[in-house]
């Protein structure tokens, strides 16, 4: 059985100016160990699909419809004491900013200490071992010293550390990462996707990596799933999406991309804009920017599995090689 | 923060020597206090002696240095009115003031700060609404109607407690203070709320401004994520931080209470600095008037050297040592 496993997920926020539709319709499973990668631009809904995973869309936000299992519970509707038990204990978060992440009135092992008693009672002297342990493990050097630290006196890396060190305190089942490495420089995103990888290896930590940077999942989730608008447009094993992308959006994002192989040639581009959450065209969302769009594009396409294990949401899906890279 | 806190005492001493300057050439330009002090019939050889008694015959720049010398050795001179030194008739009334204004200030932190905080993780209930609502008033409605208001409902006629004045003293601790009777205390209560409601509603609005922009930063949702309780989040996370904004407010708000609590005091016939002031203001007797500018510029540097030390408490990125001010 899948650790998570999620089913028609509606998160809807409801505004003075309308119902956005954040989430709309999204289903995907999770095992252990697995790591997902979900990739789209500001909007499209993937962060609002981790907090919701996580019980934390504040009003007007809600979840509306669906269902997401996690190990054998639906999370949705759960009373807010259980919830909090599994907060931070066996579900944990990675924010995108690690310069708003830490609370910076309050020292480091403050901020890990009460972590940790979040979810039972620890000593002192166990809590700060364990502290310790932790800051060593994501590369902090000397974590004695920096346990009194505040926040603003470590870089945007390390603060980044101390948040993963913090998400990883109760070694949870499951960890949601929002972006974290988006805020840092390149080498320093390097490494820590490099130690990310290594420490969720180790703990066989399930993972889902939300950003909007195709280039960092590529190398780093098992599976990838393309969100456009609230919806996955598609989904499939990362190699599939990144060589052979059947949504004509997620070819797109690839061929927009500058790379070594295409040096000099202009990149290409996907027409328009992605469209108001407020006003989503009818049908396909994606439809006024397809080159591919037709009639058939006016009516929403359901998902459908062209090849084995890969999931599109596409009336005319790029398949034999047609246009690949090059659509829109 | 020793450095720090001697310059901020050199400055305090600037800040003296000024204000003594101004308020000497200010009341001098206002009029001649003998007219006041001395009746109309008095002979000009009895007129001339009171204007040597006082010292009014001396040139302005002579009877501003031999002011300075006698504040030198801790005399602020003679009040013209009462014939008594004017530092001490200021200190007398000091205790009075201090306890309006500490209990005003108590009475608008703890109701302000918790009602504030409702009204901002609830904007949009009843009770949010209505505590905002509320607030209008409590710093639209002129404040001398408010304590009149005060009277008629608690004195006259509900009779609950008394309508002026300042009542018995009790001791504690060897300290003499209207906290320490009940009859002190009974006589406290309206003056304090009257002043307090001002400062209640601002602090309730300060505290909701700060706790709605504080509640969405990522640092609060981080600390639920963690797993926290609800009281933690907003007890430690969000309050440690909305108090740096609230400190300054309270401390500058603390001062003004102290210094023109006038209508107050005169509305509930407390008998306070702020009487004083206004009296001599009347009668031009500059003696009183420096003394009690000296004692409340002292109050307010003070005041700020306590809020800054809290300020170096409360956030961490504050260094008191490197700052220039």
């Amino acid at each position: 059985m899948s650790l998570l496993s999620i089913e028609n997920l509606n998160t809807h926020f409801f505004t003075k100016a309308g119902v956005v539709k954040s989430v709309d319709g999204v289903s995907f499973d999770l095992d252990r160990g697995e790591i997902l990668g979900i990739v789209g631009e500001s909007g499209s809904g993937k962060s609002v699909t981790g907090f919701s995973i996580m019980g934390l869309v504040d009003e007007p936000g809600r979840i509306v419809d669906g269902s997401i299992r996690f190990d054998g519970q639906d999370l949705v509707g759960m009373p807010e004491p259980q919830m909090r038990s599994l907060r931070g204990r066996r579900i944990a978060m990675i924010f995108q900013d690690p310069m708003m992440t830490l609370n910076p009135v309050l020292r480091v092992d403050t901020q890990m200490i009460e972590a940790l008693r979040a979810h039972g009672s620890w000593t002192d002297e166990a809590a700060r071992q364990r502290c310790r342990d932790v800051l060593g493990q994501v590369g902090i050097p000397s974590p004695d010293e920096r346990l009194k630290s505040y926040p603003h006196q470590f870089s945007g890396g390390m603060r980044q550390r101390v948040a993963i060190a913090i998400a990883l305190l109760h070694q949870p089942d499951l960890i949601i990462a929002d972006e974290p490495t988006t805020a840092l420089d390149v080498t320093i995103q390097a490494q820590i996707l490099f130690e990310v990888q290594k420490l969720v290896a180790e703990n066989n930590t399930a993972m889902i990596w939300v950003t909007h940077d195709l280039a960092v999942v590529a190398g780093l989730a098992d599976r990838v799933a393309v969100m456009y608008a609230g919806r996955i447009v598609e989904m499939a094993g990362t190699d599939e999406v990144v060589d052979q992308p059947l949504h004509p959006y997620t070819a797109g994002l690839i061929g927009s991309a500058p790379s070594r192989n295409a040096r000099g040639s202009k990149l290409t581009q996907i027409r328009g804009m992605a469209p108001l959450p407020m006003n989503l065209p009818t049908g396909c969302a994606f439809r006024p920017r397809c080159d591919h769009a037709s009639a058939a594009c006016n009516v929403a396409p359901g998902p459908t599995t062209p090849q084995a294990d890969h999931l599109v949401r596409c009336h005319h899906p790029l398949l034999d090689g047609r246009d690949r890279g090059t659509a829109a | 923060m020793t450095v720090f806190i001697i310059r901020r005492l050199l400055q305090s001493v600037v800040v003296v020597a000024v204000m003594t300057v101004l308020v000497f050439a200010g009341v001098y330009a206002i009029g001649n206090p003998v007219e006041i002090l001395i009746s109309q019939d008095a002979t000009e050889a009895e007129r001339a002696a009171a204007i040597a008694r006082l010292g009014l015959d001396k040139s302005l720049p002579e009877q501003y240095l031999s002011f300075l010398g006698n504040l030198l050795k801790g005399d602020l001179g003679t009040s013209f009115v009462f014939g008594e030194p004017a530092l001490q008739l200021v200190l007398d009334r000091f205790p009075a003031t201090m306890e309006l204004a500490v209990c005003a200030m108590l009475i608008a932190i703890l109701i302000g700060v918790p009602l504030g905080l409702y009204a901002g993780l609830r904007p949009d209930s009843v009770g949010g609404r209505t505590i905002m609502t509320g607030s209008i008033l409590g710093f639209s409605l002129p404040n001398f109607w408010q304590g009149l208001m005060l009277i008629m409902l608690f004195a006259v006629i509900l009779q609950w407690l008394p309508a002026g004045g300042r009542g018995e003293r009790g001791e504690f601790l060897g300290i003499e203070s209207s906290f320490f009777s009940w009859d002190g205390l009974s006589h406290l209560i309206l003056p304090a709320i009257n002043l307090a409601l001002f400062k209640t509603s601002l602090v309730i609005r300060l505290t909701r401004a700060s706790v709605r922009e504080t509640i969405n930063l990522d640092y609060v949702k981080f600390a639920r994520a963690k797993g926290l309780k609800p009281s933690r989040v907003i007890g430690l996370h969000v309050l440690k931080n909305i108090m740096i904004p609230l400190v300054t407010i309270i401390g500058l708000e603390f001062g003004s209470v102290i210094a023109f609590a006038v209508v107050t005091e005169t509305v509930f016939a407390w008998p306070g600095m702020g009487k004083l002031i206004i009296d001599s203001i009347f009668q031009l007797d500059r003696p009183v008037i420096v003394a009690y500018l000296i004692v409340i510029v002292f109050l307010f540097i003070t005041i700020n050297l306590v809020v800054d030390i809290l300020y170096a408490v409360l956030d961490p990125r504050v260094r008191l040592s490197e700052q220039k001010s």
